[in-house]
């Protein structure tokens, strides 16, 4: 403090030495006139009592307030300094000591020493990645037109005026009402591919095998078989569609059984358990199915399942994170365009350029820096998103990652909450460690997203 | 022939099946259980999914807290399989349900003892009385400090800590306390949607009353103490224990707390798989998740429901009017309305 002290002090007196001199000459301009040739005496311009005086009283005030205002902001900067070191502090604190790798791959547990966050850190990397995949072509492409391609036409101005306008304020809009949105947009889509028969049903999809499932009269806790044990088996009949009707079983059919190598093929028999005896040869009970029983319909999705609506999945959570981050995107895109110098563009088109080639070969690569700054806050924003996902989403119990587009989720956020409010005190440090966890993982990402923005600026430079 | 051992041997099965489920892993039975609902149900179905899991781990279980009014939403249209409770289903979710034409089993799984709390060291407060606690709560006659509830109290402010009022928790106390009066609680409460915020604003604040779910308190009894209530039938000052909710001694503050089930999820046989699995499990389920277990024969009555599929609801009349009463007198087969 004190060498900073001492160096005020220097400053001031050299302001001291270097001010009155200045006021004094534009108070004698005032009096003197243009040109600065005195009209009036001498005398009374350089008079001390006349100028001097109150002008130094002035000047110590103002550097005084100056240098309250400094001490300030050193103050404020320090106390958010702190605060975040002690927030930080505490949550290492509390976080570190639970990281374990159960808790990075181990799956949701009631026991907390058991639990782990590895369905919700793959539901994150999911949701964020489609999220940053779709929202950063689509921001910078709207930046870019706002911007670059500003129309001649007086109507169409106003329009895109009409657009900036509301984009500044949905960048203001609680990111809860987005989820609200992306509910009735995305999850539903505005119910216009309802299902008559099944309000959660998809009315297109690619990409799903439909089968029936029976259990075998061993698994059935309802049906007596004697004394025969059999083991637990389950049969899938494979169907041509969601809605058709449900597979009879019968006896010499063929059914799949899912088992460690795959599905492999199994003859069944078939019985009506009022009426007939069930076998009583051990593998053949195994293989006998209750043929008055309902079967189950399940479905098997491959990686590129698609379905309209897209229901509570990946692409409806990375939808409505989208909508809560482009606002900000945009702004950021269109602050790091207009900061890049406008001779660069006239150079460019006055070699014959077109629009396009100055956007791609000359304005972007310039602005990269900026657009990768706001993009990482952005993204930072959509990693760390609660409430959107809580509305669209609302789970908080999987075991497994997201194998497809459209399948359920968890994010960390949402573990780490449910964790806070449970009751047990292991669970609130566990969910240090996954704040922990996070913490990582947004640094991570910024660490990447800061050295792409290095490189670019040292390729410009 | 083989009907009728079946329907003999119903009950030595139940007993039994818990033995038998406890095989290896089966990686036979696939598909996808969706659950929704309360949060303070919550806990008891995640350790159901989590050890259903364990045995079947091609089986997906899912499992939301949307809460019990927004669960209810999605499960009347069809949206869930399972719709987590923290209270019964109400008129209009009833109606709705209806519409859609969504059958449902309606299964109570554990007792919730709704505990009033005060602060470790607080001398004087140890029980209440029903009329007490409305002088407490109730927003028209509002005691100001604690000397206006009891003769010889401390004048001191009452300050209270209470659960959101979305939550199942906050409804259910103002319908103890309230009544059928249609008045409201106090609003000069500090609520907080997370219980483990009014353990600490209770155990930090002196003539202090606060109330939540008795996980909350077995997880705190070195910071709080709980409040007895004086039984408005026998006059007995009880405490909230396990014993004394299981036997409903502890009234009216014990609540049950349950599950709805899609009658037509229920014909898949993962949905029957886990469902058995979470009836079979529920006492030590819910006793592991800080509630109190149902009596046996209310489990075994729920096994029953399932299986000769006795869908509906036991807490409406058939002209939709609110039951209400012990679980034990209400859950039976006599009350349910379709």
């Amino acid at each position: 403090m004190s060498d900073i002290d001492s160096q005020d002090d220097s400053n001031m007196s050299a302001d001291d030495a270097e001010k009155p001199s200045k006021d004094g000459h534009i108070g004698e301009q005032s009096v003197s006139g243009p040109g600065g040739t005195p009209k009036t005496s001498l005398l009374e311009a350089r008079d001390p009592d006349a100028f001097d005086k109150p002008t130094l009283i002035t000047t110590r005030s103002r550097l005084a307030k100056d240098f309250r205002f400094r001490v300030m902001c050193i103050l404020t900067a320090c106390a958010s300094v702190l605060i975040l070191v002690f927030l930080l502090g505490s949550i290492l604190g509390a976080g570190i000591p639970t990281l374990s790798w159960t808790l990075l791959t181990g799956t949701p547990e009631p026991e907390p020493e058991n639990a782990g966050m590895w369905p919700a850190l793959m539901g994150t990397l999911w949701v964020c990645t489609m999220c940053a995949l779709i929202t950063l072509p689509l921001g910078i492409g709207t930046a870019i037109l706002i911007e670059e391609f500003t129309p001649r036409n007086r109507i169409a101005r106003q329009v895109l005026a009409l657009i900036q306008l509301n984009i500044t304020n949905l960048a203001g809009v609680p990111s809860v009402v987005y989820g609200i949105l992306g509910l009735t947009a995305f999850v539903s889509m505005f119910s216009l591919f309802d299902n008559s028969d099944n309000a959660d049903g998809p009315s297109m999809e690619v990409g799903a095998v439909y089968y029936d499932q029976f259990s075998n009269v061993a698994s059935d806790p309802f049906i007596d078989t004697g004394d025969t044990e059999a083991e637990e088996r389950y049969f899938l009949f494979p169907v041509e569609t969601r809605d058709a009707p449900s597979t009879v079983p019968k006896t010499g059919m063929l059914a799949y059984e899912n088992s460690e190598g795959g599905l492999k093929e199994v003859e069944i028999i078939a019985i009506d358990p009022f009426a007939d005896d069930a076998p009583t040869d051990a593998d053949a009970l195994s293989r006998t199915i209750d043929s008055t029983s309902d079967p189950g319909r399940i479905s098997e999705k491959q990686w590129y399942y698609l379905r309209l609506p897209f229901g509570r999945g990946v692409v409806a959570g990375a939808l409505t994170l989208m909508l809560v981050i482009l606002p900000v995107i945009i702004i950021s895109t269109q602050e790091s365009l207009r900061a890049v110098p406008g001779t660069l563009r006239a150079g460019a088109l006055g070699l014959g350029a077109t629009p396009w080639q100055v956007v791609w070969n000359v304005t972007l690569p310039s602005a990269i820096p900026g657009i990768m700054t706001g993009s990482i806050l952005a993204m930072s924003r959509a990693i760390g998103e609660t409430a959107p996902i809580l509305i669209i989403a609302g789970i908080v119990y999987i075991r497994s990652a997201p194998q497809h587009l459209m399948d359920d989720y968890t994010v960390m956020p949402l573990q780490i909450y449910n964790w806070t409010s449970r009751p047990q005190e292991e669970f609130h440090n566990i969910a240090a460690g996954g704040i922990v966890i996070l913490l990582a993982i947004l640094l991570t990402f910024n660490a990447v997203a800061v050295l792409i923005r290095h490189r670019m600026q040292n390729k410009l430079n | 022939m083989l009907k009728s051992t079946t329907l003999c041997l119903v009950a030595t099965l139940i007993l039994n099946i818990s033995a038998f489920s406890v095989s290896a892993q089966n990686t036979g039975l696939l598909g996808k259980v969706a659950i929704d609902g309360s949060s303070t149900v919550y806990p008891i179905s995640e350790a159901a999914a989590s050890g259903f899991q364990k045995q079947y781990p091609n089986v997906k279980v899912s499992v939301g807290v949307s809460g019990t009014g927004g669960g209810f939403k999605r499960f009347t249209v069809g949206d869930t399989d399972i719709s987590d409770a923290s209270r019964p289903i109400k008129d209009s979710e009833f109606k709705a349900a209806r519409e859609s034409g969504i059958n449902f089993f309606e299964l109570p799984v554990a007792y919730d003892g709704l505990t009033l709390v005060a602060q470790k060291n607080n001398t004087w407060l140890n029980n209440l009385t029903i009329d007490e606690i409305k002088k407490i709560f109730l927003a028209g006659s509002a005691a100001k400090t604690w000397a206006e509830v009891r003769e010889g109290w401390p004048n001191e402010q009452i300050r209270i800590f209470a659960p959101g009022t979305d939550s199942g928790t906050f409804d259910y106390f103002k319908e103890v306390v309230v009544g059928k009066t249609g008045g409201s609680l106090r609003s000069d409460m500090s609520t907080s949607e997370d219980d483990n915020v009014l353990v600490t604003g209770v155990s930090g604040t002196p003539n202090s009353i606060g109330f939540f779910g008795v996980a909350y308190y077995e997880e705190n009894k070195d910071k709080l103490k709980s409040i007895s209530i004086v039984n408005p039938k026998t006059g007995d000052s009880v405490s909230p224990t396990s014993q004394t909710i299981e036997n409903g001694t502890y009234a009216p503050f014990s609540r049950p707390l349950f599950i709805y089930v899609n009658a037509d999820s229920f014909k898949r046989p993962e949905m029957r798989k886990f469902v058995g699995y979470y009836l079979q499990n529920a006492a030590k389920l819910s006793s592991s998740s800080g509630y109190v277990a149902l009596p046996t024969a209310i489990y075994k009555e729920a096994m029953m429901h399932c299986r000769k599929g006795k869908t509906g609801t036991h807490y409406l009349t058939s002209d939709l009017e609110k039951r209400s009463g012990p679980v034990t007198e209400i859950y039976q087969e006599s009350n349910l309305v379709k």
